[in-house]
Parts: C-alpha cells; structure tokens; sequence
C-alpha cells in the first residue's frame, strides 16, 4: 500500500506544473478562449512537445506506455488550471477507443495524436439518451463493405474542431439494446457530416453533429461492429477516471484560492478567515476535497482491473463522490468571496463553472448512484 | 502508487480471520453484530485471549508486549476486528493510560501497571472531563494539593465512561492553581477503592448506564502515582488525546453495521416485497456506502504516510477522519432504525434485550446512544476548527 508517486511521476508533475504556470495564468487563459479554436494551438503543441499527448500510448505505437496514475497527475494539472484543450476528448477518449482498436487504425492515427495534428472528438450523447451509453438511434445499415450513418449527436465535447469524430451507431436490435452498438470512425470532412459548434458553460466548446447518408468503410469500424458498448463502456469508464482527477484539481485550487481570500478580505475590521462560520465551511470543503481526492486514486487504481463489473462499479463509485464534493466546494467557494464570487472577473466563478459541468459530463451523482443502489451497493 | 495489500499483508490478514473465527465467542460476535451490550466478564476475558496469543497490545513497543507490526498490520488488525465483529479493546488501558505510561513514566510504574493493562488485570477509566471543562478540557478545576508524600484530591469528573466497573482512574488534576490554565495540570493514576471516591452512575437515553460521575473528597494519593513531571499532565494529554484520534474512523465496524442492514431489510417486509428492494431505501444506503469507501481511502492514506514518512505527531488531517467516520456511524444507526419501522417503539430493559428472540429493540436505543460519536473525542467543531487552523492556517 503505497500512495506516494514515483521518481519520474513527480518529474512529470514538476514538468506539466512548470509548464501551465508559465504560461496558463487567468489573463492567458481569457486569450486562449478567445482564439479561433476556442483554445490555443500554441499551448497544444507544448504538450506534444513534453510528451503529453503521447502518455497513455504503447512504446510500439509510438507512445510513452504509461498508466492511469501519470493520466491523473495530467489531468490534475489541467484541472487547477482549468485548462480547456481537448486532452480528454483526444487523448482520453479518442485515444482510449484507438487504443482498443486494429493495428492499422493504431497506425493512422496516433502518430497524429501524438504529434499534436490530429485532435479527436466522442460524439455519443443523443436527444433522447441522456447518461445512457447504451440508448443510441443514429443507425449504421451496411453499404457494400462499409456502412452508412444517419441521426443526430449533441453536445460533442470539441466536436467542431476535431478532424474525426468518433460516433456510436445502432447496427442492430432496438433503441436500448446492449447489443447492436457499433463504433465508428468519420472524418468531420466527410459528405453529409453537418457540425454545428458552440460555447460551453464551461468556456470550453461543444458540438452539435447531424449525420445524413455518411458513407464509411468497413475500416471506420472500431471493434466488433455489433458489441461495440463493450470498448465505450470501458473508454468512457477512463473519460470518468480522467473527470474525477480534472475535479480533484480544480477543487484543490478551488480550496486554496477561497482560504487565500478569507485570510486577506476584511470586514469589521478583521479578516473574514477569522470568522469560525467560515472557517468551518472552508474545513468541511477541505474534507469534501480529500474523500474526492481518496475515490479519484482508486478510481484510477481501477483502471487496471480485469474484472469489469469491479471496474465499473468503483468507478461509478468516484464519479458519485466527485460530483458531489465537486458541488459543494464550488458553492462554497464563490460563497466565501461574497459579491466577487459571482463574477466573471475573478477566478473562483470559473472553477464553480467547471466543477459543475464536470457532474454532467457521463453521468451524474444521482445517475451513478442509482446504478450503484441496482446492484446492492459497494460494500461486502 | 499501488493501493493494494502485499502478498504478506494478504496472508496476515487471513491468519487474522482465522483468529478471530476460532476464538470469539459466537454469541459475543452476535451480541454485537445486534448491537446488543457486552458484559465486564465478556470484555475481560476477549483481552486476555488477544494477549495470551501476544496480540494484547498490537501498537505498543515490542519491550513492553507490542507485536511490532507495521503501521499497514495494525490498520488490517483493527480493521478486521472491527468488522468481524469482536469486541473492540477498551480505550482507556491500550490506547491511553498505557502510552503515557511507557513513554512518560517512570521504570516502577511500566513494571507495574503495563503488564496488568495488557492483561486487563486492571480495569481502567479516564478522567479527564469535568462538569465546568468540556471541550475547553484546561479550565478543569479537580485539585491535587501535595501534602507530604501525598496529594490531597478533591472535585468532580463527569461523563466518565464505565467507571462503574473501574479499579483504577487516571486524572488530570490541577497542581499549581496560580499557573496559567494549560500549565498546572498533573497526570495522576488514583485507585478507585481509595476511600473519599464516590461514583454515581448517569443513565444515557439509551436507557442503559455506560457514563458515571466520580466525585473526589480529600482523597488521599501517594505521590509515586505521579506520572511524569509535576504540572507537564497538560502535554502528556495532548499525546493521549493524539493517540485516541487514531483508528476513530472505526471503518470496519460500520461495515459490519451495513452487513446489519442488509440482513434486516432483506426479511422486513414493506409493500409486498422486502424493504431492501425498495430504490429509495436502496440509495440512501448505496450513498453512505460510498461515502464510507471514501473514508475507508482516506484513513489507508493517513495509515500509509503514517507507515512510511514515521510516526511523530498526528496528522491533522486525521481529524477528517473523526468528522466523516462519527457522521457515517450516525447515518448508519439511523438506517438501522429505519429498518425497524414501528418495532422501534419498544422498550426493553438491557436484560430482556439480551435474549435473541428480539431483533428490533436494541436499534432505537444504539441510534440515540450513537449522538455521542460526534460529541467525545473532540466534538466535530473542534476537530472543524482543528482543520481551519492546523491545515489552512485561518
Ligand atoms: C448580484 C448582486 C447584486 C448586488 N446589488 C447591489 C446593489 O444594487 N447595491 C448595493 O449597494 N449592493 C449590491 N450588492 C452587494 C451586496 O449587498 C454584498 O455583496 C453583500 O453585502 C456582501 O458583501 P461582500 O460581497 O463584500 O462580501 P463580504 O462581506 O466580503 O463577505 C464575504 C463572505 O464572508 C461572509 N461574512 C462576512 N461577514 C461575516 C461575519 N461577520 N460572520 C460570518 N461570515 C461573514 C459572507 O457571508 C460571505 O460569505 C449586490 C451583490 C450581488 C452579489
Ligand atoms: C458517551 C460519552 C462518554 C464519554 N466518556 C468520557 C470519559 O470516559 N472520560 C472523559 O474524561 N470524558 C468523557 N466524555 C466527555 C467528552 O470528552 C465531552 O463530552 C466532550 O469533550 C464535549 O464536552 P461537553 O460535553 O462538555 O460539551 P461542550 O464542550 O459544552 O460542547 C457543547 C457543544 O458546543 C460545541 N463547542 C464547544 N466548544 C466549541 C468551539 N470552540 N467552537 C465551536 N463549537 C464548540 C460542541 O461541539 C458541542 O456541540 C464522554 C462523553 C460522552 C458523550
């Protein structure tokens, strides 16, 4: 039992820290919204310059082979920062389905991703699905050898951007059915793909994706074509593992900037920080951060499980826990700072605004845990 | 990283087990798994079969009977007992009276008390709390006036849990009444048959009698009984108290309380179906399962720096502990008596409790004995404001 990191993982914090520290402060970050992406190609090719975007990829593929810990001290980083390039939707997702996926489609994409060209996008999410991954109508019929897609995807985290999308696409059985799922990869260039981007909540970006007769070949398909929810199942257990440590960073930060605050604001002549109602709200965030911080350790300790069932179920787990320490100490947090907390011009609202958005993102609290409840619980 | 148990810690904890399958007495484990009471005998003689096979006292240093486990076994030891269950070892001999001893005393007192604590020779109780010295324990008022080779005791301790079953007490009695609040505190170990003592018992609303008050009146102490130096008591209970935090996230048995619950509420019938069925039901206590999971992380985290980066003082972090761990306890009892439906209104005395036939009646009185956890051992807002100022520095 051991929860400190290795040599090279600290290195690798130091390295992702410096890194954002230089160059990620609040000014630069409004900038890097500002840009034509909605985030900046410059800080991009940074991370694939340090390495980052290689991480979680097999030596073979040209990758780092690294774990879910280094995955987590990332994405950590990028939550302190709130940092908005698309790490989760390319590395995380995108990679994770390319990851599972044929040797040639390993060899056609991730030396893009890993260089920085390629960026990726997961289009899943339905009108009617909500959190449920298995809930899919934009149908793939066979066409020849390949297959031919029509429906409607929301709310594609960067999906405007990306050069391919990954879809889920029903080939077989009802709206609901496990089985029947396939997944597949489509240029967003491809005839027929409509993509209409936007801002998100978050100030990160999103996209809505209308697919009418888009033709793929039979090598667009990632996995069997019919138990394609076995892989998504999996890549977006990693997408929440990868979520859980976002929050935990920006909670960290989140927690630090309202105790700086409450130390400096005076009011009655005092430091607010010297009120106990508000020092016992800052100790109940502190406590709400580390039980996030002890879930996103197992969660990623999950991520190696060979049992999915386990792996599913403590990954849920997190996700409950994370949404709602995630809730409280954003609350509490633009509390702490009274009036400026509601503000756009200080940085507190911003973590408020992702950690919320963070509960959205696969499945709420009350989602996980319902699924948790259904099979009698965590505890043996 | 590696949050798993090594293949040596796996194999401790199965000869643990296996332990405790063979030596707790099944209807000690049942009394328990029911949250019935535990008799004196019962307590007394679970000691002395954890010490004969040299388990006595696990944390303690190896000269005076420790086991030297890591801090990992120690955590897998009380874990294990915990959700076995088997009785937990009292307090106030192991885990307090105990490491002052061994570590403030003087070479007569280890000789002489710490074999009888291992033992349970000697029933222990503390006697710290006074009616005027709550959480704000330095105002105590007790006196120790020396007077020759004695000292002259008088005043009161209150809350003093199981005193009625005492042989000895350990005090914090003010020696120096012109010093400073937290100087002129002395640590004394005083023998409950000494004449002036006088102990009332208070009936908890539980019904049941576990908290005393012990009244002190010109009580006559040799000074041998002195632990440490003469007004340092005050920095010998910080370390006692140190020590106390420790394991206060009692993990284990509220998983043993959840095994509870699920066994209830699969034969309580609600609507036609057993109540575990029912989503609602289901949720709140899938929620406080994850909450206990996060609690159970975090005290393996404390355990682990604590194991690696050396012992020294405890982490205030660890107070996260104390706050998650009382409130899941709470949550847990109050699911328990959900589960009773209109058999928590009930009431039996503590004998006719202890017959079997009767799963319902000991639940309301553990819910209402369970406020305490947040209230001893340092109330949820002093360990609230043990974070504020230790950790975030407000
Ligand atoms: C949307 C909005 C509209 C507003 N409109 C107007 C307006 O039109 N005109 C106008 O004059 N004002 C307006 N206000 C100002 C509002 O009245 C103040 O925000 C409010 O009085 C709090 O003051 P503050 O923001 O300086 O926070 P602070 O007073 O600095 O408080 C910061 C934190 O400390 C806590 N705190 C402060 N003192 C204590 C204490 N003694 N004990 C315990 N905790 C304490 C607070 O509860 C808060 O959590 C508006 C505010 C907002 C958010
Ligand atoms: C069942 C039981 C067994 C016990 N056994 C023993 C024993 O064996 N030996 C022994 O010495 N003592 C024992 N105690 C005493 C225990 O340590 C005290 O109850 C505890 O220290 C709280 O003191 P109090 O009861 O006087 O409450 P108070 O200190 O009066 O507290 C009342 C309320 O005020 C709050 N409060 C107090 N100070 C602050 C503050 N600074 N900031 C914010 N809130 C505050 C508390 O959290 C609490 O909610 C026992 C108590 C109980 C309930």
């Amino acid at each position: 039992m051991d929860f400190d990191l290795s040599e090279e993982q600290r290195l690798l914090k130091d390295s992702i820290d410096g890194l954002l520290k230089s160059s990620y402060d609040f000014d630069a970050r409004k900038k890097y919204l500002a840009e034509r992406d909605g985030y900046s190609r410059a800080i991009w090719d940074k991370f694939a310059e340090q390495g980052l975007l290689g991480l979680p990829f097999s030596e073979d593929d040209g990758g780092f082979g690294a774990g879910p810990v280094e995955t987590m001290i990332v994405m950590e980083a990028l939550g302190r920062n709130l940092v908005i390039e698309p790490y989760l939707d390319t590395v995380v997702l995108g990679g994770g389905f390319l990851r599972r996926a044929s040797r040639e489609q390993r060899a056609a994409y991730l030396p893009g991703i890993i260089d920085g060209s390629k960026t990726l996008a997961f289009a899943q999410l339905e009108l009617d699905s909500r959190y449920d991954l298995g809930d899919v109508a934009t149908s793939a019929k066979k066409n020849g050898s390949g297959y031919v897609l029509n429906g409607e995807k929301v709310v594609a985290g960067h999906g405007d951007t990306a050069g391919t999308i990954i879809i889920t696409a029903r080939t077989a059985g009802g709206q609901r059915d496990a089985k029947g799922v396939g997944v597949f990869l489509v240029p967003a260039d491809a005839k027929g793909v409509d993509i209409r981007g936007y801002e998100t909540q978050d100030g990160s970006r999103a996209a809505d994706i209308k697919l009418a007769n888009v033709e793929v070949g039979a090598d667009a398909v990632i996995g069997d074509v019919e138990d394609g929810l076995l892989i998504v199942n999996q890549v977006v257990d990693d997408a929440r593992i990868a979520l859980c440590a976002e929050a935990v960073g920006a909670m960290e930060e989140a927690v630090k900037i309202s105790v700086e605050y409450i130390k400096e604001r005076k009011q009655f002549g005092v430091a607010i920080g010297s009120f106990q109602a508000l020092q016992h709200r800052a100790a109940d965030m502190f406590t709400a951060l580390e039980t996030a911080r002890s879930m996103s350790y197992l969660a990623s300790m999950a991520s190696n499980f060979t049992d999915l069932n386990e792996r599913a179920k403590t990954v849920a787990a997190a996700k409950v826990q994370i949404g709602r320490s995630a809730r409280f100490v954003g609350q509490s947090g633009v509390h702490l700072h009274g009036g400026i907390g509601v503000t756009m011009e200080y940085r507190i609202g911003h973590y408020f605004k992702r950690l919320t958005m963070i509960d959205h993102q696969f499945g709420d609290a009350d989602f996980h845990l319902a699924r948790i409840a259904a099979t009698g619980g965590i505890i043996r | 990283m590696d949050l798993s148990f090594s293949p040596e810690e796996v194999a401790f904890r199965d000869d643990v087990r296996a332990f405790f399958r063979d030596n707790v007495d099944a209807a000690v484990r049942q009394k328990l798994f029911e949250t019935r009471h535990i008799t004196k005998d019962e307590q007394v003689s679970w000691q002395r079969t954890l010490h004969k096979k040299g388990w006595g006292v696990p944390h303690w240093p190896v000269e005076y009977g420790g086991t030297g486990w890591s801090a990992v076994k120690q955590y897998i030891f009380l874990e294990e007992l915990q959700r076995y269950p088997a009785p937990a070892p009292l307090p106030f001999g192991v885990n307090m009276v105990g490491p002052v001893i061994y570590t403030f005393g003087n070479e007569t007192q280890k000789k002489y008390y710490l074999p009888r604590i291992a033992n349970m020779d000697d029933w222990w109780c503390q006697g710290f709390s006074e009616p005027g010295a709550g959480s704000d324990l330095a105002s105590l008022k007790t006196s120790a006036n020396r007077k020759g080779d004695t000292y002259i005791v008088n005043g009161q301790k209150t809350w003093t849990t199981l005193a009625q079953h005492a042989d000895w007490i350990f005090c914090l009695c003010r020696t120096d009444p012109t010093a400073r609040k937290q100087s002129g505190i002395s640590f004394i170990l005083i023998d409950m048959k000494t004449k002036g003592i006088t102990v009332r018992p208070i009936q908890m609303i539980d019904g049941g009698v576990e908290i005393n008050e012990v009244f002190f009146d010109d009580v006559v102490v040799p000074v041998e009984n002195l632990v440490g130096e003469e007004n340092k008591g005050w920095d010998y209970a910080k370390f006692l108290l140190g020590h106390e935090r420790v394991n206060i996230a009692r993990v284990g048995i509220s998983k043993a309380r959840i095994g509870r619950i699920k066994e209830l509420a699969a034969r309580t019938m609600a609507g036609g179906r057993p109540l575990i069925e029912d989503p609602l039901f289901r949720q709140k206590l899938a929620s406080t399962e994850i909450e206990l999971k996060a609690l159970e992380l975090t005290q393996m985290r404390v355990v682990a720096a604590e194991g690696k980066h050396g012992k020294g003082k405890p982490d205030p972090a660890s107070s996260i502990l104390k706050i998650k761990g009382s409130e899941i306890q709470q949550t847990l009892t109050e699911l328990l008596l959900e589960v009773t439906g209109p058999f928590a209104l009930p009431f039996l005395q503590d004998d006719a409790r202890n017959t079997n036939d009767d799963w319902a009646s000991p639940i309301a009185p553990t819910y209402f004995n369970y406020r305490k956890v947040s209230i001893y051992g340092g109330s949820n807002e002093i360990q609230r404001n043990i974070i504020a100022k230790a950790v975030l520095g407000l």
